[in-house]
């Protein structure tokens, strides 16, 4: 089952004319995604990767019955695109663009707020990798080689630093039910928490591993939540052991600026709350490996 | 991106926040015509830099006549002034405010700060001002005040009233109060500010507010919407390789070790400096060449690196997405025969195109040193700088 996308999971994507948005489109639909639209307002009826194009995600909705949106948009739109997947009915919403106001993120935060549950979307991103179900499709620009299908859950914030963990665990032979990157930005549509709930309501998922950074409170959120709320272990690692004190780390989000926010304090946040911290980036697979190996031999 | 103190004056005056008269100086003649401009008996000199703690560093002054105002002014001027905030080399005073002094008696701290947690803009004030904010929270945290701000709503009177209230603020100096917060609020909002601080805030002798020192920052994502913030940028306050960096689409922090980095991705990047240090090294520097990386901006990130003195190997790691590794091998060979290399590099490929990134670094006939592994490339790293 994963979560968030599947084999049969009806994907659009806002922006699929442009050249970043057709190259991924095209990726994805190589390795078996349900790609069935994208969205160019202006080019309604045509077609582009043999793919219908719509002036309006709800045209898009209407037509082709979508329920998810990968959104490709450059930085100064991309919060309308937002909005208006979320308008349209989408349940699922990935933004891949990086550079948005914060402003916009936050108009874009209340905005999803005014829809019931039952119809609210959920949005991952922006400034992220996407998400992937090996075998199964993705929505993102991640290279899905890298991924064995398999049963643990990965949320990160970095991108690379989620390929990273993908294939250390697959050289162990450990494979991969669900990829999640939230994103490096300061406000994001999915934060861990968000994530670590699906992935322990997700049958299909045993274990979650969780690579955080320097910067903000997302990280100590999910360690409550890990130990309140779930019975499936999570692995973390916590990048930024280095990083000075005020300077920002790439991200916009990376940069310590209250107290908790730092590597160490975030490790022991969620060594406390009985989560298993890889001692070095190098050590996910393996630590991910001992886990489990213990779990099974209990 | 940060502004100056006087630029942030400008900005909050022209929104309604009451600051002092003054007058900006480009050099000492110009300060001491500025102070008789300006009139009255005494003025504050200060030193425009993109920092705090400027008058703990000598970098701010109470002057009693105009050839104090020069004197003072003539030693600054061109000074690299040191503060607890910036680094050894401090930042270069090019520019001098002069302002009326001002009677004060009492001193508060305000700030609006984007808060990650609510996801809103956030209110922090205390009834005591002066020290950084760090510092008070440290020796003083109950008399922080937060107060959230709805976004769609905008700042309430009422909240302001309440916060004004809670500040220990008496009779008109509650409505200037409320018309400073909502000042504050709305230029942070209509200039997709980060940050504003007034710090001090004062009551002067005569009970009235005003913005003794302002602070802003700015999102540089907004940058586009915003032309006149964007025209208060001052390259002589930031660091010239960071800055160059930025303009070649990498993102560049320079550090105190000798293990230079060349990696995609802010997470790999981190980490991978992480990686160093375990294995007994210290980076030189954090740089991610962001996706897509052509060749040429390989070499720009190789040229980058190597402006600082201090390195002596440099790590390439890269786990390609959206990047290609081929590239990035291509760029790698270009920049030892463009750049003249002298020192060791290691170089990691992983992801997108791996076995062409790999066959162009081993049939290049460079001396390059290949690892497989994160930890690999890392202890490589620190073993071919002992070497």
């Amino acid at each position: 089952m994963a979560i968030l996308i599947t084999e049969t999971t009806k994907v659009i994507v806002q922006g699929m004319s442009g050249r970043i948005g057709a190259f991924h489109a095209a990726d994805m639909i190589k390795h078996g995604t349900n790609v069935v639209g994208g969205v160019t307002p202006g080019r309604g009826g045509e077609s582009h990767l043999d793919r219908p194009l719509f002036n309006t995600v709800r045209e898009a909705v209407a037509a082709t019955g979508a329920e998810a949106s990968l959104v490709f948009v450059p930085p100064p739109f991309a919060a309308d695109a937002i909005m208006e997947a979320a308008d349209a009915g989408i349940r699922t919403a990935v933004c891949v663009t990086d550079g948005i106001p914060s402003q916009d993120m936050m108009k874009v935060k209340r905005f999803l707020k005014r829809y019931p549950e039952e119809r609210k979307m959920r949005l991952v991103g922006p400034n992220c990798a996407g998400i992937i179900s090996p075998g199964k499709g993705f929505m993102g620009i991640m290279p899905p080689h890298i991924y064995m299908p398999g049963r643990i859950g990965i949320v990160g914030r970095s991108g690379t630093l989620g390929y990273e963990a993908a294939s250390q665990m697959k050289a162990l032979g450990i494979g991969v039910s669900t990829s999640v990157g939230i994103g490096g930005d300061p406000i994001n549509g999915s934060s861990f928490k968000d994530i670590l709930a699906l992935f322990e309501a997700d049958p299909e998922t045993d274990a979650i591993m969780m690579i955080g950074e320097i910067g903000g409170p997302q990280e100590a959120e999910a360690a409550a939540f890990a130990r309140d709320h779930m019975t499936k272990p999570v692995v973390a690692y916590i990048a930024g052991l280095s990083a000075p004190k005020g300077r920002k780390m790439g991200h916009a989000g990376a940069i310590i600026s209250a107290f908790g926010e730092s590597a160490q304090e975030k490790v022991e946040i969620l060594e406390a709350a009985g989560i298993t911290v890889a001692p070095n980036p190098s050590a996910m697979g393996e630590t991910m490996a001992r886990v489990l190996s213990k779990r099974q031999a209990a | 991106m940060d502004i100056h103190e006087y630029q942030a004056k400008e900005i909050l005056a022209r929104f309604g926040v009451p600051v002092p008269r003054g007058g900006l100086a480009y050099s000492p003649e110009q300060a001491g015509y500025r102070a008789r401009e300006l009139g009255g008996s005494a003025w504050v000199v200060k030193a425009q830099i993109h920092s705090g703690g400027r008058g703990a560093a000598g970098g701010v002054k109470l002057c009693r006549d105009e050839h104090e105002v020069a004197a003072f002014a003539a030693t600054l001027f061109g000074k690299q002034l040191v503060t607890k905030q910036t680094d050894a080399n401090g930042k270069g005073v090019y520019r001098l405010w002069v302002e009326a002094a001002s009677d004060i008696a009492r001193e508060m701290y305000l700030g609006f700060v984007l808060d990650r947690k609510s996801e809103r803009i956030m209110i922090v004030a205390s009834a005591h001002g002066g020290m950084e904010i760090e510092e008070l929270a440290e020796t003083d945290p109950d008399s922080l005040r937060r107060m959230t701000i709805d976004p769609a709503v905008g700042l309430s009177e009422f909240q302001a009233r309440e916060l004004a209230f809670q500040l220990g603020l008496k009779g008109g100096q509650i409505a200037q109060m409320v018309n400073i917060l909502q000042a504050c609020y709305r230029a942070y909002r209509d200039l997709d500010a980060v940050m504003v601080e007034i710090n001090p805030l004062v009551i002067t002798g005569a009970g009235d507010l005003v913005a003794l020192d302002a602070k802003m920052s700015f999102d540089t994502n907004a940058l586009f919407r915003r032309p006149e913030v964007a025209e208060l940028r001052d390259r002589s306050q930031e660091d010239p390789r960071e800055s160059t960096a930025g303009d070649h689409g990498l993102a560049y922090v320079g550090l105190e070790g000798d293990i230079g980095c060349i990696i995609n991705g802010a997470g790999l990047a981190m980490a991978t400096m992480d990686m160093i240090k375990l294995a007994g090294g210290e980076p030189a520097n954090f740089l991610d060449i962001g996706g897509g990386a052509s060749p040429e901006r390989v070499v720009r990130a190789f040229r980058t690196v190597l402006a600082d003195r201090n390195v002596s190997v440099i790590l390439v790691n890269i786990f390609a997405g959206i990047n290609r590794c081929d590239w990035v091998a291509e760029g790698v060979v270009k920049a030892y025969q463009e750049v003249g290399l002298t020192i060791p590099v290691v170089v990691r490929l992983a992801g997108t195109n791996v076995e062409e990134g790999k066959r162009i670094i081993e049939t290049s006939g460079l001396p390059l040193i290949s690892a497989d592994t994160l930890a690999e490339a890392a202890a490589k790293a620190v073993a071919a700088k002992a070497a």
